[in-house]
């Protein structure tokens, strides 16, 4: 049976992992790939790498990094951060990425999830949305890390994503990211009826129970998480144990 | 030893060779019939579609090459569907070296996604390349929306939606739906056995 992934994510600014706290105050968390070949050895299923530096130097500066993870880390990672257009995602999969993220190029381009699905298979395409619940209980994307908000509600844009050629739904509750009090189960649910294509949750991850219930209630395919992990809060191998015991499946 | 990874228009053909470094292997990534000819192993990896990769290793004729091999050669996910037959990927005629038909897979239940992507155990393992492979049904990484249908070449199974060869050999030739080089120690472990055949 396929198992159910467990999906360490490191913020990477200038090669050292960083993770926000509800979008913003940066801490500092290590060596990018350090940390990912720790993750890796410990049972990660995959890795997510997010570029967030905004300096063209900096960019360089992750295509380095994407080389030296693929050559370090012997599980399938995904990058995303500052990709706009298809000679982006070309010079990432070149260096040995798996799959690429694209967030709010997308919502402003849609056209360029065909594109990359087209050239390189759309498995190779995950399409990040960010989505905070309003006060008039919708759904609602926002752009450029959660800070611009815009008229695309979560289930018709992850619809709309996966029809033109999206290989994975991520979805990170702007609602529920670093709150620590769990990830937002009733609308990864509704993603998960309405889609078919694997959605990852991501957003709120504080305790093993949160992961158990996204995958039962939230019927998530994979689940990521940031700073429970950069911070040992929750270590892997347990973790793993502990849903493998909840008859989740997991690869031990 | 002589490595070869061939070299066509599919994607990822550097993760193979990252992988092979992690083992202490420098491989030739390469196209030129000469030296796939003349290595010790060689390496036929994939990811991408069935009718556009036939046709380029058509016209370079690196199908006749490949289908000539005598030491041994590891297919890789595509390599492993161009390998057979006959694909219904654009209904494509294949390599033939394995006497058996790629089919699509087709969604039972809403919670079949295709494609099959993510890490799922294979069983019935029954060759070298699984020697030392602590775990009987081992998880190995696969993404792929075609399968072979079970059949005597069978060297691992695997299940989704329906049950199908992950793996097959016949004679020199070995090859897997999943990828080795993206499967952790399990995978360094099969890339390793294929290198000690």
């Amino acid at each position: 049976m396929l198992a159910k992934r467990i999906i360490p994510c490191l913020d990477v600014k200038d090669g050292m992992t960083v993770k926000g706290v509800n979008f913003v105050n940066f801490r500092e968390a290590g060596d990018a790939v350090e940390l990912g070949k720790a993750y890796s050895d410990q049972g990660a299923d995959e890795l997510v790498y997010l570029d967030i530096t905004a300096s063209h130097e900096g960019r360089k500066t992750f295509v380095d990094l994407v080389r030296r993870v693929a050559a370090n880390i012997s599980i399938p990672f995904t990058v995303g951060g500052g990709i706009n257009e298809l000679k982006d995602v070309d010079r990432l999969l070149n260096a040995g990425a798996d799959k690429v993220s694209i967030n709010s190029a997308a919502l402003r381009n849609p056209h360029l999830i065909e594109e990359i699905s087209t050239h390189f298979g759309s498995q190779v395409c995950v399409v990040a949305i960010d989505a905070k619940l309003e006060d008039n209980g919708t759904w609602m994307c926002y752009l450029n890390g959660g800070r611009i908000p815009t008229d695309r509600d979560l289930f018709g844009w992850a619809k709309e994503a996966q029809d033109r050629g999206a290989g994975e739904i991520l979805f990170t509750s702007m609602s529920h990211d670093g709150v620590k009090e769990g990830y937002a189960n009733d609308a990864l649910a509704r993603l998960a009826d309405s889609l078919n294509i694997p959605v990852i949750a991501s957003g709120g991850a504080g305790k093993m129970e949160h992961f158990k219930d996204t995958f039962v209630v939230g019927k998530a395919d994979a689940a990521l998480a940031a700073s429970v992990f950069h911070f040992g809060e929750i270590k892997i191998p347990e973790l793993k144990q502990y849903l493998k015991e909840q008859h989740i499946t997991v690869r031990i | 030893m002589d490595i070869v990874i061939i070299k066509y228009n599919a994607g990822n053909i550097y993760s193979v060779d990252y992988a092979l470094k992690r083992l202490g292997v420098e491989a030739v990534v390469t196209a030129d019939p000469e030296l796939i000819r003349k290595a010790d192993k060689v390496i036929f990896p994939g990811q991408g579609e069935a009718v556009t990769t036939m046709k380029y290793l058509r016209e370079r004729h690196l199908d006749e090459l490949i289908c000539d091999l005598k030491q041994p050669v590891l297919g890789i996910c595509l390599g492993l569907q161009l390998m057979c037959r006959f694909s219904e990927e654009g209904n494509t005629t294949c390599l033939g070296i394995f006497d058996t038909e790629v089919k699509k897979f087709m969604p039972e239940r809403h919670e079949d996604k295709v494609p099959h992507m993510g890490w799922n155990t294979i069983y019935d393992c029954s060759s070298p390349l699984f020697k030392g492979i602590d775990s009987v049904n081992p998880y190995v990484y696969f993404v792929h929306s075609y399968y072979v249908p079970l059949n005597p070449y069978a060297i691992t199974k695997t299940d989704y939606i329906v049950p199908f060869t992950s793996a097959i050999h016949k004679d020199n030739f070995y090859a897997t739906q999943y990828h080795p080089e993206k499967s952790g120690k399990t995978g360094e472990l099969i890339l390793q056995n294929f290198l000690d055949l």
